[in-house]
């Protein structure tokens, strides 16, 4: 679906979006995603009836029980019966899903949403359980010290170097200055506080419009000119773990040379990962910081969608015009999301 | 089942039945305000529902949503303790974790004034008595097992009063409602 062959796609557009994230929210899944919903519904004026297709993205261990996201179906209102579906991904995916609807002609609108609630459970084990579940799982390996295991190779090997590290840290804003980073003890040798994510409750919803409709829905739509999702090997033994392949074949499907990218939305939870994304999808640093950072306040399932959505509000506020929003999944970037959108500006 | 082949290097190696990884994970579960609202005046035998934003349906119990139209409900409305039976099923049949004694009767509660029901156990009725339209009352548990908790009311038993009519019954009687408003 690359270069020419995704002009002849249809084209889609992200043309609304609403988000919120807080370290911990007392609200349920469904009292947090109603105000979300309704602002995206409000804003582009749809009733739940006029929107084609619904998709959405959760996770039941993270919630506690099974099907949890039938009983958010609550925050949209499934009265009259609407067309629906929900993947136990990220919601980035569930973007995807829709994307491929709108390719088969059958919508011209859709509602897709993805919200995690890490606070009521322990996320750390809730992440082991991904794992293989025969050699690894079992031994409940917590997610930092996995990624610490990625990072020592990343270091020992020249590929990063922990100046570069300081540097990203500084970058996202998780520490003030260099001098604080090296300071900072170690929290899994190699990898220090300012390097891990800090978890967050949260959601977002976005509305997805064809081209017959999103200008009616949207001053400045922030069209998708290329999305491609590709995905590892799910045992670490069989991986480069110093390399994403997945993420350079996704951001080259994608389109993410074709053109100039004027800010990038990458889901780093690491420092690690925001260098090795950038090194292996060939991306500068952007003069356009990244609006918001999934190392300040990552919400599992939902941060993926949540860059995209800041990808599109950098188009609609015209700071820039062709934006790049990466989603990953599974542990240590084994899977990854890369959707370029243009405000078809110069 | 299919024949497993195996390996030649494996011949004569006790076959691994199964695999054990036992996964054990903890919630500290955030009942949100609707719930929160609804179970602290529970403790003080008081049932409240939410009352819809979009067209004034009384939800019982509040879960905070109007889950047919996606609407934030943050009005609350004190309800009677009576009500009537909407639909009702006769088990004859144990379950686990109950202590109950056959057969027992579990039914759709339609508390008066309120649109929508809920799942609770009739008793004190035989079950060939039992009947959709029946009216009904709470049987609370004693003061001081009182808690916030969905268990404070033990069973719901006929109050004797007359039946109310088949047609208005249960969700029937939601259709029945929302007719005669769309008529007034």
């Amino acid at each position: 679906m690359c270069g020419e062959k995704v002009k002849q796609m249809r084209k889609v557009a992200v043309v609304a979006a609403a988000s919120r994230q807080e370290e911990k929210m007392l609200d349920t899944e469904v009292e947090m995603m109603i105000p979300l919903i309704t602002e995206v519904r409000t804003r582009t004026g749809l009733d739940q009836t006029d929107i084609g297709f619904t998709c959405s993205g959760s996770s039941d261990f993270l919630a506690g029980q099974a099907f949890s996201f039938v009983m958010t179906l609550d925050a949209v209102g499934p009265v009259p019966p609407i067309a629906e579906s929900h993947v136990e991904m990220d919601g980035a995916w569930a973007l995807y899903e829709t994307w491929v609807k709108f390719q088969m002609g059958v919508i011209d609108t859709a509602l897709v949403y993805s919200y995690g609630k890490p606070s009521p459970g322990s996320l750390q084990d809730v992440l082991s359980t991904q794992l293989d579940p025969y050699y690894v799982a079992p031994l409940w390996p917590d997610a930092h010290s996995v990624a610490a295991l990625q990072a020592r190779l990343l270091l020992e090997q020249g590929i990063i170097t922990p100046d570069e590290l300081a540097d990203c840290a500084l970058r996202t804003g998780t520490v003030e200055s260099r001098e604080d980073y090296f300071l900072q003890p170690l929290l899994a040798d190699p990898l220090r506080e300012a390097d891990c994510p800090t978890y967050a409750d949260g959601g977002v919803a976005l509305i997805l419009a064809s081209e017959e409709k999103a200008d009616e829905l949207c001053e400045r739509p922030a069209w998708i000119t290329g999305i491609d999702h590709r995905i590892d090997a799910h045992h670490f033994g069989v991986r480069d773990l110093t390399a994403a392949p997945s993420a350079r074949l996704a951001a080259k499907n994608a389109g993410a040379h074709d053109g100039p990218i004027d800010s990038t939305e990458l889901h780093a939870a690491y420092t690690t990962h925001d260098l090795l994304l950038r090194k292996e999808m060939g991306l500068d640093i952007p003069k356009i910081p990244q609006r918001s950072y999934p190392i300040q306040a990552d919400t599992l399932m939902a941060s993926g969608l949540l860059r995209i959505a800041e990808a599109a509000r950098s188009i609609w506020d015209g700071s820039a015009n062709r934006t790049l929003a990466h989603a990953t999944a599974g542990p240590l970037l084994q899977q990854n999301l890369v959707c370029v959108l243009d405000g078809g500006g110069d | 089942m299919a024949e497993i082949s195996v390996p030649s290097s494996l011949d004569g190696v006790e076959p691994v039945q199964s695999v054990r990884t036992p996964i054990r994970m903890e919630y500290i579960f955030t009942p949100g305000v609707a719930a929160q609202t609804y179970l602290r005046e529970f403790g003080n035998k008081k049932i409240l529902g939410n009352v819809s934003p979009v067209d004034g349906a009384v939800l019982v119990p509040p879960r905070g949503a109007d889950p047919r139209h996606g609407a934030l409900c943050d009005e609350f409305v004190e309800m009677p303790h009576t009500g009537h039976v909407g639909s009702f099923c006769v088990t004859n049949v144990p379950i686990p974790g109950r202590d109950l004694e056959l057969p027992y009767i579990s039914a759709w509660i339609f508390l008066d004034g309120a649109d929508i029901g809920f799942l609770n156990l009739v008793a004190e009725c035989p079950p060939e008595e039992c009947r959709i339209g029946m009216r009904v009352e709470a049987v609370w548990k004693p003061d001081d097992e009182i808690g916030m908790t969905a268990e404070n009311i033990l069973y719901w038993k006929p109050t004797g009063e007359p039946d109310i009519p088949f047609e208005a019954a249960g969700v029937r009687g939601w259709h029945v409602r929302r007719k005669g408003e769309a008529d007034a």
